[in-house]
């Protein structure tokens, strides 16, 4: 039996690091044509219009951008809890409480219409997703409770909640019982950040702001370093007179204000009004865009483009060829497959050999 | 003991030779035992004892080279065809499972089908024969360093193996523990089983093995009859220099008091780990304190209270007059201590992170000048003090500023150690000094330790190398399960009477 | 059939995939493995094994195909963690992710069909005994097999010596390989035990439960299998009356909600999630406890020096 040998190194590869997520893209790429071929596609023309077309229309260039904003907003605040060693999954969750939360003023105060109508909408959404966000953090500084379980569970707690909401308090009264908001108002919109070319709005640009503020504090300032060591070895983190409780919650807090700022960002900039579903699973692709951007807050603006463009491929696929949009998943699957497997070669050397006995 | 023929030799390796990442590990290794006799393996941390016996145990296979077994060449492809051919081995941070009982631990190892209550039965009529006390229903959690190398020893014996290879088996025991494992070698030689002692404690090699062998980088420097060499020979050999050890000058003057401990109680997280009970001490400026003990009684668990990684009572401890049994590592810091755990990677230092990192670990709520505005961490700050601290300790590395993972044991503890003694602090606190470190690194400790408290800092070590304690101390006590005996002056302690309080006689008797 | 006695029937009908899939989870945990993947293999055999009873028409061809998809799904976990040393949270995670979308893609044609269903058993007389017959005697196939399922890995893991080694090795994998144990081999076989539970457990929800394929449709069950793990302790036994819980839990609010008690249907539906929730908190809060309960080296990577 042949046995695949890992021997570690005795440093990090620099090579493989930069290599890992270009060769797991690469990987996909044939897993893709595969998949195409399997389904009696012409895998070439099929990956050629899934990967490289929309990166040609200025068109959807713009769909690239809206859909990443929010897949590099959640990703960064994942990237900064996973280097802590906190696993936030439910960013879905978040997401959907930061949207919900920030989307109540224009609901309930439609004629509040200033310049501080929109920060205000932020903000609240960041709160709202953080203090969700929140929850399984305390649940497992306080009692011990794994967060992975907790953090997962609250995802369907938040989307029956927005469920109810969209149908309940939360709709337009005079929509024909159609469950969905108000239609935000001007003020209450995130604008175009180039009217004339596309619908890209703001929400892009606080996404690549909210990449390098945090990229600076994880790789220059005593606090990042706090999340760094804790993340590495919980140990050696006390010993540098480190709260790893703290440090637990606040970073869990700090991915759910981004989700929830994703969120509120997305209901105000993509859709326009609030409805029971908001997400294409953003949560969660984030998660896979956090990995491929090897939790690097400035990875994960590349990685969050990627992405992005799975979905806008799948879309294009779909349109064009009659592939099913279901392949988007999969391939977003894949890749973090790919991911995991490739940032092997970074800690080991591998080799294949004849197994011994 | 009679020189035998080579062809009535029980076990012959020739050129083995293994390496990991282009790095010989064993490098033509050539080495022979003859049935009856206790063979000592003997070389520094690093010269490639362990990786020979894994060869031998087949948990690792060699690059080069051959092994016979009773005159035949035989590939050791696993541990399981290792104890087929008669060999047994007791690891030296053991192979053992906590939360199982003594019978399945020793289930284990036993090939074959086992019925557990048998099992127990026989186990229990070796360790009577052998005078060595066994409870088989009894949980590996809970039971003390010394029972679990038992249960390993038994759990070897009830093979019948031909030879019995032990790594560092004494460096868990107290010396009485010790000698009553040497009894059982004996016993054991008596009845021809072969023995493969493993050990950088040269005098118990002089006092137990008919041969050596001597490694050093890999390769075998020599071979001897250790009788008739001295101690200070055998160093020599095992090291390729002279070492020069440390040597207290005079009784030290015991200036002021910088710690104080009073009815320090604690009970762990762990339900594994040790609850310190009433622990009382005293630390004056300008003297060394040895806190001796076999590993597992309340060492880590005394150091963490201490530096503040687990809070107490106000009280329990003072610095100075400041009640800190509530202040966290870097408030006792800002007073002036500072401390070096046992564990290098993953305790003191995060193995992936490099050095200046490590640096910053420990120093950054003293040091001002490595922050800069708003907690911006100022690199060429940084980089001028770990320079300085790698001078200073003649840290050898390969690179500007590698990994801490990177390092070799005894270079990591240099630095380690050069970090918080370049704080100039008032009270160090260290948890095994020198563990795992090649002589000359821990020469080079020992001596910055003890030239740290002449200067009129107050030191405690906490260490289970005796020797290295009677070297440096002005005082000694001895931790056994979370008790702290009296503090006594050096010279009025003897190892026997050491080594009777870390077997957890009280203290009139000893 | 009274109502209580159905109330009873749907409750072990709830509570069997949840059953089955936790003690699949239950013997890879014990061998210090943690595989967040079993809602991905839960979903791709309930994909697989409806797909696969549809197109031969038995239901039983259809449940051996999910057992073998689930196996084979947790085959790439394996691979990844042990072979390639990939870290076991975010595999698991990849592995949910991966399923949840290579089953929507592969049964997608399927959704909407009518499906076959696994056949009830049905002991004459003994299920016509009042209020238990129905519920001991006229149950589905896996129902039983969940039963045996319990007893088997109760008498595996305390009884055998296989049972013996993959405890110890989930206490210590360094200690096992050091004895001369094959750490990865044991553990490739427990994932792979994992993961046909789990394709059986989701065969269960396409097949029995609801017999038809909804994209998605464990809904969670196999994340709150993960809790049941941890609610258990680590003890087969109490696995099962977790399952039970959860089940009673479900049933419950499915009723409540059928006659219409005046709460909203979405927070029913919610809480089976809360109780997971709570039902976690209540058991983790004892830290000394819990990590005596854990296996010792849950979820930690090993690579052995060659």
């Amino acid at each position: 039996m042949r046995q695949i040998q890992l021997t570690k190194r005795p440093q990090a590869s620099k090579l493989f690091a930069a290599l890992s997520p270009l060769l797991a893209f690469a990987l996909t790429l044939i897993a893709g044509a595969i998949i195409f071929w399997l389904n009696d596609k012409p895998p070439a023309q099929a990956i050629y219009m899934y990967f490289i077309e929309p990166l040609i229309a200025e068109w959807s260039l713009h769909d690239l951008a809206i859909k990443a904003a929010p897949l590099i907003m959640i990703g960064v605040g994942l990237a900064v809890c996973y280097r802590a060693n906190a696993w936030n999954i439910g960013a879905e969750g978040q997401f959907v409480v930061g949207a919900i939360v920030g989307s109540l003023v224009p609901i309930f105060w439609p004629d509040f219409q200033s310049p501080l109508t929109l920060p205000l909408m932020l903000l609240l959404g960041a709160l709202g997703g953080a203090l969700f966000a929140a929850i399984p953090a305390w649940l497992k500084v306080r009692m011990n409770t794994n967060e992975i379980l907790t953090s997962l569970m609250l995802v369907y707690v938040a989307q029956l909640l927005l469920d109810w909401l969209a149908r309940g308090p939360l709709r337009d009264p005079n929509g024909f019982n159609f469950p969905q908001s108000i239609t935000f108002s001007d003020a209450a919109t995130l604008p175009e950040i180039l009217p004339s070319s596309g619908a890209t709005h703001y929400g892009f640009l606080l996404a690549i702001i909210v990449a390098i503020v945090a990229w600076f504090v994880l790789e220059k300032t005593r606090a990042g370093f706090q999340v760094r060591v804790v993340g590495a070895s919980p140990r050696a983190g006390k010993f540098g007179g480190f709260s790893g409780s703290k440090l637990f919650i606040v970073a869990f807090m700090i991915s759910g204000a981004l989700a929830g700022m994703a969120g509120i960002s997305e209901v105000s900039g993509a859709i326009g009004h609030m409805q029971p579903i908001i997400s294409p699973g953003y949560g969660f692709t984030a998660i896979i865009v956090a990995f491929l951007g090897r939790l690097n807050p400035l990875g994960v603006v590349a990685s969050g483009l990627v992405l992005a463009l799975t979905y806008i491929g799948g879309e294009g696929v779909q349109m064009m060829m009659g592939v099913s949009d279901k392949v988007v998943r999969v391939f977003q699957g894949l890749l973090l497959f790919f991911v995991l497997a490739c940032d092997t070669l970074i800690h080991y050397k591998v080799t294949i050999s004849k197994g011994r006995g | 003991m009679t020189q035998q023929a080579a062809g009535q030799s029980l076990l012959r390796l020739s050129g083995i030779t293994k390496r990991f990442n282009e790095i010989a590990a064993n490098d033509g290794v050539d080495f022979e035992i003859v049935p009856g006799e206790i063979h000592a393996l003997v070389g520094e941390n690093g010269a490639g004892k362990s990786t020979l016996v894994k060869m031998i145990y087949g948990l690792l296979q060699p690059d080069e080279g051959e092994i016979h077994w009773r005159g035949q060449a035989v590939a050791v492809a696993n541990p399981k065809a290792a104890r087929a051919l008669g060999v047994g081995m007791v690891f030296q941070h053991f192979s053992l499972f906590e939360a199982l009982t003594a019978a399945e631990n020793i289930a284990m190892a036993m090939d074959g089908k086992v019925d557990l209550a048998t099992l127990a039965e026989e186990a229990q009529a070796l360790a009577e024969k052998f005078g060595l006390p066994l409870d088989a229903n009894a949980m590996v959690g809970d039971l003390s360093v010394g029972e679990r190398q038992r249960i390993e020893i038994i759990r070897c014996l009830l093979q019948k193996p031909a030879l019995l290879i032990l790594d560092e088996p004494t460096s868990v025991l107290t010396p009485q523990e010790a000698d009553r494992m040497f009894e059982t070698l004996a016993q054991l030689k008596q009845e021809g089983t072969s023995v493969l002692y493993i050990s950088h404690r040269l005098d118990e090699v002089r006092r137990l093995c008919d041969r050596a062998t001597i490694l050093r980088g890999g390769k075998v420097v020599t071979q001897c009859v250790p009788a008739e060499e001295s101690v200070e020979s055998l160093a020599a050999m095992m090291v390729g220099e002279q070492v020069h050890t440390a040597q207290r000058e005079g009784s030290a003057i015991k200036g002021e008091r910088r710690m104080q401990i009073r009815n320090l109680n604690y009970k762990p997280l762990n339900p594994f780990g040790v609850s310190l009970k009433n622990i009382t001490l005293d630390l004056h400026a300008g003297v060394v304190v040895g806190i001796a003990g076999v590993a597992g009684n309340g060492q880590s668990e005394l150091f963490e209270c201490m530096s503040g990684e687990v809070l107490v009572e106000p009280k329990a401890i003072l610095l100075g007059d400041t009640p800190v049994g509530q202040l966290g590592i870097n408030a006792r810091r800002k007073l002036g201590s500072a401390f070096c755990p046992e564990e290098r990677n993953g305790h003191a230092a995060v193995g992936e992170l490099s050095l200046s990192q490590n640096l910053y670990l420990s120093r950054q709520s003293t040091d001002s000048v490595l922050s800069g505005a708003a907690g911006v961490i100022d690199l060429s700050a940084l980089s001028r003090v770990t320079q300085s601290v790698i001078q200073e300790m003649d840290v050898r590395k390969t690179a500007e500023d590698p990994p801490a993972a990177s390092l070799s044991g005894g270079n990591l503890q240099k630095f380690l150690m050069g970090r918080e003694l370049s704080r100039n602090p008032q009270l160090l606190i260290i948890n095994q000094p020198t563990w795992g470190v090649d002589a000359m690194a821990a020469a080079h400790i020992r001596k910055a330790i003890m030239a740290l408290a002449k200067s009129g800092s107050a030191v405690l070590v906490i260490s289970q190398d005796l020797d290295e304690l009677f070297e440096i101390s002005d005082y000694l006590a001895v931790l056994h399960d979370g008790h702290l005996s009296n503090v006594m002056p050096t010279e009025q302690c003897t190892f026997s009477t050491i080594g009777v309080l870390m077997g957890g006689a009280s203290e009139d008797v000893a | 059939m009274g109502i209580a006695e159905s109330i009873l029937l749907t409750i072990a009908t709830a509570a069997t995939p949840l059953l089955i899939a936790a003690m699949g989870e239950l013997v890879v945990e014990r061998s210090g493995v943690l595989n967040l993947g079993v809602e991905g293999m839960m979903v791709m055999g309930a994909a697989t094994g409806f797909m696969a009873a549809a197109v031969t028409g038995s239901a039983w061809i259809g449940l051996l195909a999910a057992i073998v998809m689930g196996a084979a799904f947790s085959l790439l976990f394996a691979v990844l963690t042990q072979s390639v040393a990939t870290n076991q949270v975010a595999t698991g995670l990849a592995l949910t992710l991966l399923g949840l979308g290579l089953s929507g893609m592969i049964g997608e044609h399927y959704v909407g069909m009518a499906g076959q269903k696994l056949p009830s058993l049905d002991i004459p007389f003994l299920s016509d005994i009042p209020l238990i017959g129905a519920v001991l005697f006229g149950q589905d196939p896996l129902f039983y097999a969940s039963i045996a399922l319990t007893v088997g890995t109760m008498w595996f893991l305390f009884k055998t010596k296989t049972g013996l080694t993959l405890r110890a090795i989930g206490d210590n994998h360094g200690s096992a390989h050091a004895l001369g144990v094959q750490v990865q081999r044991y553990r490739y076989l427990a994932i792979l035990f994992g993961g046909a539970c789990a394709g059986a457990a989701g065969a269960h929800l396409s097949l029995v439960y609801t017999p038809q394929w909804v994209e998605n449709m464990t809904a969670g069950r196999g994340w709150i299998a993960l809790a049941l793990v941890v609610f258990a302790s680590w003890r087969p036994w109490r696995i099962v009356a977790g399952a039970y819980l959860f089940g009673g839990v479900t049933i419950g609010q499915l009723h409540a909600q059928a006659i219409g008690v005046p709460i909203p249907s979405q927070l029913l539906t919610a809480l089976p999630y809360i109780a997971t929730i709570v039902v976690l908190v209540l058991i983790s809060r004892n830290r000394r406890l819990t990590l005596l309960n854990t296996p010792a080296s849950l979820g930690k990577p090993f690579v052995p020096d060659h």
